[in-house]
């Protein structure tokens, strides 16, 4: 009986306390409202910090330039129309392609195999490897282009496309082993062992069970391979020879003033990207809309 | 080609010395089982036993160290997983979650090349009574319907030896019993072989022709769920399977119908046929529900043990029956199942009785006793075997 009358009574408190705690908290939200403003402001100027250079780029991508790409002389479209007129511009951009497909591939299909085998398998040197493939990643890219360099020189191997892409693929190997392997690790092993039961041979196995489940991971990791490859600048510019990618290529024009091929070359690339996103995010939005019928 | 081995009926299984050894961990020590084509079998132990790995022996998913492996007669021990004509449904039923369920219960098909599989899934889908959701993900089904989906995955097949690892393991208890029926009336329908794996010992005797205790990687003792239940032949079996009360003395006579045993100050009468051991120190055991609750001191008649007086320390109702315990000096905690025929308990805390058994009710185990809570104790903290 007194519990009961106890329990009234602090229930009674608490209602109490709550009748009057709207007042003190308006009044901190009053206080605050200096806090109001601050977040929103300081994001837009995060915002406009980082938009900047790309809406200054798409802009001058249009711009009528002659010599120079800096002072605005109107608008027009001939640098959509005629990218390629300036020399050096496409090829350089495209050698960033090749590169970029080639490196994505060879360091793709080697960091899947790498990743299956690491969390796979228990074999000798597993724990020097996962070490050694931390390495790229954790070493200043001058120092592995740098290192890059002198060993081409010393195995007397010329400078060009290949040395280029075989630099990309190392580096880009680590990112893919990363990826993949988390990929790999969230896989139940049931799944193949109730593959090799119902009659999958080991080949059958992996390309029907094993890659489909594994390729939002290496489609992740080759996104982020290319993406790596077609931005580098360091370790491209130590191994390059006389061969020109794309930032080395907009480096060394720098100095004499970036052509407007180069604006209309970086934002096409960007609004690809952004078109991709947007379209997996809808794509994906549209499916799971559909799953929830 | 292994199709040959396809049959359209089960096959039998038969496990030859068999040994598994993890590095560091032998799982199964030693395994020698014939499972008669047709049967339902069900491999009852407790988590970790090795239930798992027999059946992962037996589909080819790992190696035995020791010992051969034949279904159906052939020798199948060096045969890869995709030649044994052998399914199982996994623990975790492991559905392949980028695939709809019917491809799901195709893909063994497909993988072997046999006409009209998605034909022959929807017939295997009807028969879970899962047809109507073919087109689903397995993501987007409940545990009881992936489960099924999983049966019909394995059943499609046809294969000759059907493995089921703890299938029913997730579900809930209604939908659990109704499965059992399922499951069951299935195996009568497909005549395939089932060996089901299961820690549930009511699962395994209500469904199973044949019953096998495991412990420890090893085979305690193999029969019929009833032979099983009468006459337990170790103290882990009788008391894996329901509960026991065992009383540990020495022989002090042994005849040709009946061997006596001195316990507690009382000379307990088990029959010859039913002892394990004749002689020595001995482990004798009676069921809680063949135990009958006295009031009064009986007279000693031929053919009845009795033990007492004890004091009853706990009654507890549970429906069909109450579950009495005894504490009789000298001798320990006796449980007593008596039937509720009339209203409320029979005797109530605290009061003094007795409690008798037909001697043919009785039996003799070939191990020193454990209790049950001694067992239950070693099963949680993995104690050494003695
Ligand atoms: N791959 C493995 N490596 C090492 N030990 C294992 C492996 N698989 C199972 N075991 C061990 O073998 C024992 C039996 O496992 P399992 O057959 O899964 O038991 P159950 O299915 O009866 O619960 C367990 O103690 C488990 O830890
Ligand atoms: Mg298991």
């Amino acid at each position: 009986m007194s519990g009961n009358t106890q329990a009234g009574l602090v229930l009674g408190q608490e209602i109490g306390a709550e009748e009057l705690a709207p007042a003190p908290v308006r009044r901190r939200a009053y206080g605050f409202s200096a806090g109001k403003w601050l977040l929103p402001v300081y994001c837009t100027l995060a915002l406009a910090f980082l938009l900047v250079p790309i809406v200054y780029t798409i802009v001058f991508s249009f711009n009528d330039s002659v010599k120079t790409n800096i002072a605005w002389r109107g608008f027009t479209l001939d640098n959509w129309l005629n990218v390629c007129s300036e020399p050096g511009v496409c090829e350089a951009f495209g050698n960033s392609l090749l590169i970029g497909v080639t490196s994505t591939t060879i360091a793709t299909v080697l960091g899947t195999m790498i990743a299956l085998a690491l969390v796979r398998y228990r074999f000798r040197f597993r724990a020097a490897t996962n070490l050694l493939l931390f390495l790229p990643m954790a070493t200043p890219e001058v120092v592995i282009g740098a290192g890059l360099a002198a060993q081409f020189l010393s195995a007397g191997i010329a400078k060009g496309l290949g040395t280029i892409i075989v630099a990309h693929a190392m580096f880009c190997l680590s990112f893919v082993v990363v990826t993949v392997k988390a990929r790999v690790a969230s896989l139940d092993p049931a799944l193949e062992d109730a593959g090799r039961d119902l009659y999958g041979s080991s080949s059958q196995v992996f390309w029907r069970i094993t890659f489909p489940l594994l390729l939002p991971g290496i489609l992740a990791a080759a996104l982020l391979s290319f993406s790596l490859s077609f931005d580098d600048f360091i370790i491209t510019y130590f191994n390059s020879g006389s061969v020109n990618t794309f930032p080395t290529f907009i480096y060394t024009a720098a100095t004499r003033g970036i052509p407007a091929e180069a604006n209309v070359i970086a934002s096409a690339v960007f609004l690809l990207a952004i078109a991709i996103v947007l379209i997996g995010q809808l794509s994906a939005q549209a499916r799971r809309k559909r799953l929830a019928r | 080609m292994a199709r040959g081995l396809f049959a359209e009926s089960g096959a039998d299984l038969e496990l030859v010395g068999v040994r598994k050894e993890f590095p560091g961990f032998t799982a199964v020590e030693q395994l020698d089982l014939t499972i008669a084509a047709g049967t339902f079998f069900a491999l009852l132990g407790p988590s970790g036993c090795g239930k798992t790995t027999t059946l992962r022996l037996v589909a080819g998913l790992e190696e035995p160290t020791a010992g051969r492996i034949l279904i159906g007669g052939a020798d199948v021990t060096d045969t890869k997983p995709f030649r044994r004509p052998v399914n199982t449904v996994f623990q975790s039923y492991a559905l392949f979650p980028h695939m709809s369920v019917l491809e799901n219960v195709a893909f063994g098909l497909r993988r072997r090349g046999i006409g009209d599989p998605l034909g022959k899934a929807h017939t295997a889908l009807q028969l879970v009574e899962l047809d109507h959701l073919a087109e689903r993900k397995p993501a987007q089904l409940s545990g009881g319907q992936q489960q099924r989906v999983a049966l019909a995955r394995a059943v499609v097949n046809r294969p000759a030896l059907l493995l089921l690892d703890e299938p029913l393991g997730a579900l809930d208890l209604k939908l659990r019993r109704q499965m059992q029926l399922e499951l069951k009336n299935i195996q009568t329908e497909v005549g395939l072989t089932f060996v089901h794996v299961t820690h549930d010992q009511e699962e395994a005797m209500t469904m199973a022709d044949t019953v096998a205790v495991m412990n420890k990687g090893r085979i305690e003792q193999i029969g019929a769920p009833e032979e099983l239940y009468e006459l337990p032949r170790t103290s882990f079996v009788a008391n894996f399977l329901g509960q026991s009360n065992l009383f540990a003395g020495e022989v002090v006579e042994s005849g040709d119908a009946t061997i006596g045993v001195q316990a507690a100050g009382r000379r307990i009468l088990v029959p010859t046929e039913r002892a394990q051991r004749r002689s020595g120190s001995v482990t004798v055991g009676v069921r809680p529900e063949k135990l009958l609750l006295l009031t009064e001191e009986p007279a000693a008649t031929a053919g009845i043990n009795v033990l007492g007086p004890g004091r009853v320390t706990d009654v507890s109702f549970s429906g069909v029956s109450t579950q009495y315990l005894v504490e009789v000096p000298g001798v320990g905690t006796i449980i007593v199942f008596a039937q509720n025929l009339v209203f409320g308990p029979v005797v109530e805390r605290g009061a003094e009785v007795w409690v008798s058994w037909r001697v043919e009710h009785g039996f003799g185990l070939s191990d020193a006793p454990v209790s049950s809570i001694a067992q239950a104790h070693e099963a949680l903290v993995g104690g050494a075997e003695a």
